[in-house]
C-alpha cells in the first residue's frame, strides 16, 4: 500500500508479507490511500501514519494496543459508520476513516 | 432437540464442537472474528501471503491440523462467524451480528472465551507503538504485519520468547527484558520437566535460539518506564545487577502473561475462585469444566493453560455436558493429561512471575487506566478512610478507573493490586471489577430491537 507520495508521512507497522487481494481505495483523513481486501483498517492506517486517534481527555496520541479487539484503545471515526475499532474492521472500498472527530459528527 | 451453544472458535471451543457433533448433538459455535483458531492458530487475512512454515516452523503442523479439522466441521454445525455475544440471560445467549441483534436459547452452554494480555501499568505505556505482547504476534499471524524494526519483547511470560524469535525469523531486530529472575525459572524446572518435559525443551530451545543468535536477552531486570514523545524511543530499565539501561527502539510488545476472559461466565452465574499464585480470579468449575446450571467452560477462559492443554479441556467440558444430559462418555486418561497441563502452567506463573509489588508501589503520577486516563494516585485518593471507598468496584465507581471501554481488561489487575496495598489488605484474596453486560461496547441501535430488555 501506498501514501500520497506528497507527504510521506512515517509509518508504524511494518509490512512483511503481501497482501494479494484487490486494491482497495480509502481516504484517510482526506489523504488518499491504497489497501488490499483483507487489511484490517488499523494495518492500512498504521501502515501510512504513526497513529490512529487522538484520545478524548488526554489529547495523547494512541495507536491501539491489544491488536485483538479487546482493549478499545484504536477505535476510529468512519464517515458512514459509528466509531469503531481499527482492529477488527477490514477496508472497504470509498471507506471514510478519520483520526480525529471529523466535523459535522459527533465526537 | 438439544440445542448446545459453545462461544468461541479457539482449540478449546473447536474441540468441544467436534465432540458434540460426533456424538450427534445440535452445535451452535459462536465467534467474534471472521475465521477460527483462537489466538494460538489465528490464521492469515483472506489473501494475505504469509508463509505459515516460516512464522511457526515445528508448530506449523498443529495449525494445519487444527484448520482442517474445522474444515470438516464447519457443514456439520449451526457457524456464527463475526459474531459477538454480549450477555447471557435467561436461558439466551444475546448476540450481535452484523448490527442486528438475537437472543439464542440455549439448554447447555459452553464457554471457550480464550485470555487476553495482562498488563503491568508503567510510564509510557499508553505512548504509540507499545503493543500488548500477544497483539504483536496477532497483527503478524493475521495482517502480516510487525509491530516495529527494532522491538523490545518485555514483561514476564513464555510468550515473550516466542514471539521475539517469530519476529526475528520476519527480520526485526529483538530485544528480550524478562522481569523474572534467572533464579525463579530455575526453581521451577524440576516441576516443569515432571509435568510436560517436551514443553519445556521447547521453551528452552527458543532462549537457546536467542542466544545464538546474538539478540540481546537480559533476565531479573526491572522496567522503569517507555520513553518517547507521540511514539516510543526506547525502554529504560535497571539489570539484575542494579544498572540503569536504555534501549533504543520503534516498538515494544509488553505482557506479563495472560488473563482469562471470564466475563461472560461471571454473567452466566459461575462463581469466581482466587487464584493465589497468579492473583487473578478465575471461573470455580470442577476438574471437568462444570460450573453447574448447564453451564461449562474450557480453555485459556477457564484455566490459563495453552493450546494443548485448551484442546483436551475442550473434549472434558464437552463429554461433561454429555454425561449431565445422560449419555455415556469415557473419559479414558484425558483428565490426568489435563492434570499434568495445568501443573506445567503453574510452574510456568513461578519462573514467569506477575510483578505484583511492583504494581502496589506504581508512582502516583502514572497511568493506571488508560481508557479513561486515571492515574495510581487518583486511585489511591478515593481510597482514603474518610471518602469511603473500601473495596475495587468503589473505587471504579468514585475514579471511573475500569469503567471505559475495555471494561478493566487493561486497568483491573493493576487496580486491584493498588486499592488491596492502600487498604493494607495485599495478602488477602484481590478484589475484582465485577463483569457487566455488554461485554463489549455494542452501538446502542442494534440493542434497542428487543422487546425484553433485560
Amino acid at each position: 500500500m501506498a501514501a500520497a507520495p506528497s507527504d510521506p508521512p512515517r509509518q508504524r507497522l511494518l509490512r512483511v508479507a503481501a497482501c494479494t487481494g484487490p486494491e482497495v481505495a480509502l481516504v484517510v483523513d482526506g489523504q488518499a490511500v491504497t489497501a488490499r481486501e483483507g487489511e484490517s483498517v488499523l494495518s492500512a492506517v498504521l501502515g501510512v501514519v504513526d497513529h490512529l486517534r487522538l484520545h478524548e481527555v488526554s489529547g495523547e496520541l494512541r495507536a491501539g494496543f491489544c491488536l485483538m479487539g479487546a482493549c478499545q484503545d484504536c477505535w476510529v471515526w468512519f464517515a458512514d459508520a459509528p466509531r469503531g475499532r481499527a482492529c477488527t474492521t477490514p477496508v472497504r472500498e470509498g471507506m471514510q476513516v478519520f483520526t480525529r472527530p471529523p466535523p459535522g459528527l459527533l465526537p | 432437540m438439544t440445542r448446545i451453544v459453545v462461544v468461541g472458535a479457539g482449540p478449546a471451543g473447536v474441540a468441544a464442537a467436534t465432540l458434540l457433533v460426533e456424538r450427534g448433538a445440535d452445535v451452535t459455535l459462536i465467534e467474534e472474528r471472521a475465521q477460527p483458531g483462537g489466538q494460538v492458530w489465528r490464521a492469515p487475512a483472506p489473501g494475505l501471503a504469509l508463509d505459515m512454515d516460516r512464522l511457526l516452523r515445528g508448530d506449523s503442523e498443529g495449525f494445519r491440523r487444527f484448520h482442517a479439522g474445522f474444515a470438516v466441521l464447519r457443514p456439520r454445525i449451526d457457524w456464527r462467524p463475526e459474531t459477538l455475544v454480549w450477555n447471557v440471560h435467561g436461558g439466551t445467549v444475546q448476540i450481535v451480528a452484523g448490527g442486528a441483534q438475537q437472543a439464542l436459547p440455549y439448554d447447555a452452554l459452553l464457554l471457550a472465551t480464550g485470555a487476553t494480555d495482562r498488563i503491568a501499568p508503567i510510564p509510557g505505556w499508553t505512548l504509540p507503538g507499545v503493543f500488548a505482547l500477544g497483539g504483536a504476534q496477532a497483527v503478524l499471524k493475521d495482517q502480516g504485519c510487525l509491530i516495529g524494526r527494532e522491538v523490545v519483547f518485555c514483561g514476564s511470560s513464555p510468550l515473550l520468547f516466542l514471539a521475539a524469535v517469530q519476529y526475528a525469523r520476519f527480520g526485526a531486530a529483538v530485544t528480550v527484558l524478562d522481569t523474572t529472575p534467572l533464579g525463579a525459572k530455575i526453581s521451577a524446572v524440576p516441576g516443569l520437566a515432571a509435568s510436560a518435559p517436551r514443553q519445556l525443551a521447547k521453551g528452552i530451545g527458543l532462549m537457546a535460539a536467542l542466544r545464538r543468535q546474538g539478540r540481546p536477552m537480559h533476565l531479573g531486570v526491572t522496567l522503569l518506564g517507555f520513553e518517547g514523545s507521540g511514539g516510543v524511543t526506547g525502554v529504560r530499565w535497571r539489570d539484575a545487577r542494579g544498572v540503569e539501561r536504555v534501549t533504543a527502539c520503534d516498538a515494544v510488545a509488553y505482557g506479563h502473561g495472560l488473563r482469562p476472559e471470564s466475563q461472560l461466565a461471571e454473567i452466566a452465574g459461575a462463581s469466581l475462585r482466587f487464584d493465589r499464585l497468579r492473583r487473578f480470579h478465575a471461573p470455580e468449575a470442577d476438574a471437568l469444566g462444570r460450573c453447574g446450571n448447564g453451564l461449562y467452560v474450557a480453555g485459556d477462559g477457564a484455566a490459563i493453560g495453552g493450546a494443548e492443554a485448551a484442546e483436551v479441556s475442550g473434549r472434558l467440558a464437552a463429554m461433561a455436558l454429555l454425561a449431565d444430559r445422560g449419555e455415556s462418555v469415557e473419559f479414558g486418561a484425558l483428565p490426568e493429561r489435563l492434570a499434568r497441563l495445568r501443573r506445567f502452567q503453574d510452574g510456568l506463573a513461578r519462573a514467569f512471575a506477575w510483578p505484583h509489588a511492583q504494581v502496589a508501589a506504581l508512582a502516583d503520577g502514572v497511568t493506571v487506566c488508560r481508557c479513561e486516563q486515571i492515574t495510581a494516585g487518583e486511585v489511591r485518593a478515593v481510597l482514603a478512610p474518610q471518602l469511603g471507598a473500601a473495596e475495587v468496584n468503589r473505587m471504579k465507581a468514585a475514579t471511573r478507573c475500569g469503567m471505559g471501554r475495555c471494561q478493566g481488561r487493561y486497568c483491573g489487575h493493576a487496580a486491584a493490586e493498588i486499592t488491596a496495598a492502600a487498604l493494607g489488605r495485599a495478602d488477602a484474596p484481590l478484589d475484582r471489577l465485577r463483569a457487566q453486560p455488554p461485554v463489549k461496547p455494542l452501538p446502542i441501535a442494534s440493542a434497542l430491537v428487543e422487546d425484553d430488555w433485560p
